[in-house]
């Protein structure tokens, strides 16, 4: 019973993980990586590690896709503005 | 060198770095069975000095040096995070705007925010106990804060979170883990030895000797950390504008062509 749970906790864990590096927009990959995080806490769970599991469900699926929603926020706005700024000044010019 | 020549070395690479793998993976014992040397031995160890939770006991008495690198490390990296992302000469500040969050949002987000801040100061305190402890607990209590931010908006997050209080915070988390390995060594013992303290009666809440201690120390420095890490990049995101970013837009447009 033990090892069908922990063999079904694996697959899981590799088809996000998978999905993750495939999916290309780093808003979405935020996400996908949360819900891997909530996969590999299931692991830890399964396999008796409560300690790892914690850390994992605070950090992996709370803290880092937060970062990297903040930092794509940021990203995205600068070069969205960027794009638009120079469009106003080529058609200014001409 | 040319593609062909870095594809042959690549490969060596790989292909040596899989034999080495796949020979230690032969070697291994197997994998869920009760054969755990280290573990018997973490265990007595901490037991005889009344720790319920092994894995504290190894993090903030056996390996508590370990920790100690471990806590440096988060504590540099804020450090790095608070220097490379402040507002920058041609950056300016700019006041967020208040949001409008639709009603059970705000309402789920009130409601959780106090639940999961308990939750976190509880696994910070019962760290020597089950499982958990200061850098969980901490973590868990310090975006628990920022359910605010979800539930009303940024000006309201700021008001509860003085960043100067955070920051001093972050410093004596890691200060305070310093002066107790100190103190070992000045009882007549090693560094972070736990011997200062009486180790109390087992799963209780005082027991472990320097275990909780140690914990708490790294639960203030890990919450403060992630309080003021989140805080630079909010603030980036939120507050601080770069040249050419906003759609404000009359900032120096005639240089950048």
């Amino acid at each position: 019973m033990a090892d069908v749970l922990i063999a079904l906790a694996l697959l899981l864990v590799a088809a996000t993980a998978t999905a993750a590096v495939a999916v290309r927009d780093p808003a979405r990959q935020a996400l996908v990586l949360s819900v891997l995080g909530l996969t590999l806490t299931l692991l830890f769970t399964v396999l008796q590690a409560p300690d790892v599991a914690l850390s994992q469900l605070a950090v992996g699926s709370a803290l880092t896709p937060l970062l990297i929603l903040l930092s794509v926020r940021k990203a995205r706005r600068r070069s969205l503005d960027q794009v638009r700024a120079e469009k106003e000044a080529e058609e200014g010019g001409t | 060198m040319n593609r062909r020549l870095r594809m042959w070395v690549l490969l060596l690479g790989l292909a040596g770095t899989a034999a080495v793998l796949a020979a230690a993976a032969f070697r291994l014992p197997a994998f869920g069975t009760d054969f755990h040397p280290y573990g018997d031995r973490a265990v007595r160890e901490a037991l005889a000095r009344q720790t319920a939770n092994t894995v504290a006991a190894v993090n903030f008495d056996q390996r508590a040096f370990d920790t100690l690198g471990e806590e440096t490390i988060l504590f540099a990296a804020v450090l790095g995070t608070v220097v490379l992302l402040r507002q920058a000469r041609d950056e300016r500040h700019v006041e967020p705007a208040p949001a409008d969050v639709a009603a059970p949002v705000r309402r789920y987000a009130l409601v959780l925010l106090p639940v999961t801040l308990v939750a976190g100061l509880y696994i910070v305190a019962h760290g020597q106990l089950t499982p958990g402890g200061g850098f969980q607990g901490g973590v868990v209590a310090a975006t628990a804060l920022h359910l605010l931010y979800i539930a009303v908006d940024y000006r309201a997050l700021e008001r509860i979170r003085p960043l100067g209080v955070f920051e001093v915070g972050d410093a004596a988390g890691e200060a305070a883990y310093l002066v107790i390995g100190v103190a070992g060594l000045l009882a007549g013992s090693s560094y972070l030895a736990n011997t200062i303290l009486p180790h109390g009666t087992f799963n209780t809440l005082s027991s472990g000797g320097t275990v909780p201690l140690l914990n708490a120390a790294i639960g203030m420095e890990v919450a403060c950390a992630v309080v003021v890490l989140l805080a630079r990049f909010l603030d980036q995101a939120v507050e601080i504008e770069g040249e050419g970013e906003n759609a404000g837009g009359n900032a120096g447009e005639g240089e950048r062509k």
